[in-house]
């Protein structure tokens, strides 16, 4: 739902759509994610379990044999759930809150007290606890990455994507040293959207009918990841194929309803026309 | 050696005796103390805790004690409010264990937040809408409720109440002790339902989810009601556990059997409500959420012998034994069913907690696998070593149960 602000207009929604038919799975957005956020490296990056990817990639496949076997990649980042997160109403110390001009969902670290209920109550997996400290070796480099705009968590605290929210602040200080109020759809986009080469990830204003990620969450190919569970995730995603469609929520036997419509496909807001003719 | 600290009239083992009886448990919190320093020095990656199983052992045996803790508020409030007076005799021993178990997850709670030097931004920062404050909020003016009843016992210890002004206000307190008990079975009711509301209010995990009754998930009232059930039980198990060990009658029957009657009939209808929980999840919440009662119990180790375990050896035998005036009048079947229903609890908290963070809730994650590290069993037991110290200290120094002497009268020499 569409809210106003004080001023009579509507506030910003920020979102992303994330065509998976384009996803190579390349992991340059998890790279981008990690550099740019000043995600901390660790000596043995195997513990996946404790691993911190705010942006992270999965591999799903049709489970069926070759020839029939096809595989598709499935970047996460948070769903930024809207209207009332599962984490934001049980974190203890209001360490992370919903801000409902931006739809994001942010996290203040040094409020943070690591209960980790909030990870708990995300059935995404998006939030990763501190379970080291910070480690950027200076012998590698990697200090000369860190970005000035973010701070680096500390052990012991809950850490998530917030959409680079930092780069929505420098774009508004931008705006407002123009003398702008509004800002543009390109002056505010996430590391990951800026990084991939396939053009996979789409990030704008939901709420703006001007940007493209508005009229991409309105294609018929569009779904939302567990979206039945009733978070409101600002992540779409776009996939021709069914069983895609499919591995995007938990559905019982019978309930999955197949885009049959075809009536899009030459429609200029369809991202790829003709691609529905994929056999259902 | 410290035969001027005991209480009069009654027969303790030597010292000797008693210091090696305390050597296990200091081992454990020996054990225990290690394992803090490590997580705290290192961190939590000291344990095998993960991004997955974000709430683990510490969270069990949290939930767990503080169920079995409940004996305190509870028999509190029959004694108090109600007017049982038969269950003066079992009182001191349920505000005792009530103390530790609290006091001892507090503790617990300390090592299991990522930064606790920032635990008192629970109170700061406040989120009024989190299950997890209000739990908070109790378990702290509760301890405290705890400690304030614990006083007058203590102050009944041979050599402080020579003190003339300790005696009266140790009595001041027992006289006023109404107030207490009220208070602390406001605050218990409140948090006990609370732990039960955190998971309860998870709605995007569907394991743990539950609808709402009035503002409070459903498990809000289960949970209350699980622990009221299980609290007295677990005293009864630790008086029993006290009289075999000391050879001694320590409670009379009809404390115990009152509070057996009145937990048996509380976990009766626990039991019923908790079947139609069970029957309304699955039948309701799963389902809207794309899955079904076997989804849950598909992976792992985790199957539905569990569920079974958990409502029928654990929680109907139980509720019946106790319920046939011949089951609960015997010992062995009384200790038997006592300890089928704190087991029934553990496994209950276990299943909120464990399998319902283990069930991955995205259709393509897979299942993780936990296994504690010998850092988290350190923690967890090292509380059970500090029951075992505070209450074996309780019962040598302090007049614990009111009708010991009567019940053993020391022969004249």
């Amino acid at each position: 739902m569409k809210k106003e602000n004080d001023q009579g207009k509507v506030d910003q929604k920020y979102g992303m759509v994330i065509d998976l038919d384009k996803c190579t799975g390349c992991g340059t957005c998890m790279v981008a994610c990690a550099a740019e956020n000043n995600v901390s490296v660790r000596p043995d990056q195997s513990d996946k379990e404790r691993t911190i990817t705010w942006m992270r990639l999965y591999k799903i496949t049709n489970g069926k044999e070759f020839p029939d076997s096809e595989v598709s990649y499935f970047p996460r980042p948070c769903m930024q759930c809207d209207h009332h997160p599962p984490c934001v109403s049980v974190c203890v110390s209001t360490a992370t809150r919903l801000d409902t001009h931006t739809g994001i969902v942010s996290q203040i670290y040094t409020r943070c007290i690591g209960c980790r209920y909030c990870q708990a109550a995300c059935p995404y997996g998006v939030r990763y606890f501190n379970w080291w400290d910070t480690y950027f070796p200076k012998d590698k480099g990697l200090e000369r990455y860190l970005s000035p705009e973010v701070s680096p968590r500390m052990r012991g605290v809950v850490e998530k994507c917030t959409f680079c929210h930092h780069r929505l602040m420098r774009a508004k200080e931008q705006a407002y040293a123009e003398d702008r109020r509004e800002i543009e759809e390109e002056e505010y986009q996430t590391a990951c959207t800026q990084a991939c080469p396939a053009n996979a990830i789409t990030f704008g204003d939901l709420n703006n009918p001007e940007h493209e990620v508005s009229k991409l969450s309105k294609h018929p190919f569009a779904f939302r990841l567990l979206e039945r569970l009733g978070t409101e995730p600002k992540v779409y995603y776009l996939s021709s194929r069914d069983w895609v469609r499919k591995l995007g929520d938990n559905f019982l036997p019978g309930e999955y309803q197949p885009v049959v419509n075809k009536t899009w496909a030459n429609q200029n807001w369809s991202t790829k026309p003709g691609r529905d003719t994929f056999s259902l | 050696m410290d035969s001027p600290l005991l209480p009069q009239g009654v027969k303790r083992c030597s010292t000797w005796a008693f210091f090696f009886w305390t050597l296990p448990w200091l081992a454990l919190l020996a054990w225990g103390g290690l394992s803090a320093f490590l997580c705290l020095w290192k961190g939590l990656n000291q344990t095998n805790m993960s991004n997955v199983f974000a709430f683990a052992l510490w969270i069990v045996f949290d939930l767990a004690v503080i169920a079995l803790g409940a004996g305190a508020f509870f028999t509190g409030f029959l004694t108090y409010i109600i007017g049982k007076k038969e269950l003066k005799n079992i009182i001191n021993t349920a505000v005792i264990i009530g103390f530790i178990c609290y006091s001892g997850a507090m503790a617990m709670l300390g090592i299991d937040i990522g930064q606790p030097i920032r635990g008192w931004f629970i109170f700061w920062h406040a989120n009024i809408h989190s299950m997890l404050v209000e739990v908070s909020f109790c378990i702290t003016c509760y301890l405290m409720v705890l400690a304030i009843e614990f006083i007058p016992i203590i102050l009944e210890n041979r050599k402080l109440e020579e003190i003339k002004e300790l005696r009266l206000f140790g009595h001041n307190l027992h006289e006023i002790m109404a107030v207490f008990a009220a208070t602390g079975t406001f605050l218990s009711f409140f948090h006990q339902g609370s732990l039960g509301g955190m998971f309860g209010v998870m709605y995007a995990r569907p394991f743990a989810a539950r609808e709402g009754f009035y503002i409070w998930p459903w498990t809000f009232f289960l949970f209350v009601l699980s622990a009221i059930a299980c609290g007295p039980l677990f005293t009864i198990l630790c008086t029993k556990l006290t009289e075999f060990l000391t050879r001694k009658k320590l409670v009379p029957d009809s404390a115990i059997q009152l509070l057996a009657k009145i937990s048996a009939w509380l976990l009766s209808l626990y039991i019923v409500l908790k079947i139609f929980d069970y029957l309304g999840w699955i039948y309701g919440i799963v389902p809207r959420a794309g899955l079904t009662f076997e989804s849950f119990f598909r992976e792992g180790p985790y199957g539905m012998w569990l569920v079974v375990l958990e409502m029928v050896f654990c929680g109907i035998l139980p509720a019946i034994i106790l319920m046939v005036p011949q089951g609960r009048k015997n010992q062995a079947w009384l200790i038997f069913a006592a300890l089928l229903t704190c087991t029934g609890i553990v496994l209950n908290r276990f299943l909120f907690i464990v399998v319902t963070l283990a069930v991955p809730v995205m259709p393509f994650d897979r299942f993780w696998s936990y296994l504690p590290t010998w850092q988290e069993w350190g923690i967890g037991l090292a509380v059970v070593g500090y029951g075992f110290l505070v209450f074996s200290l309780a019962y040598r120094y302090l007049p614990v149960f009111p009708k010991e002497r009567e019940l053993n009268p020391v022969p004249e020499s």
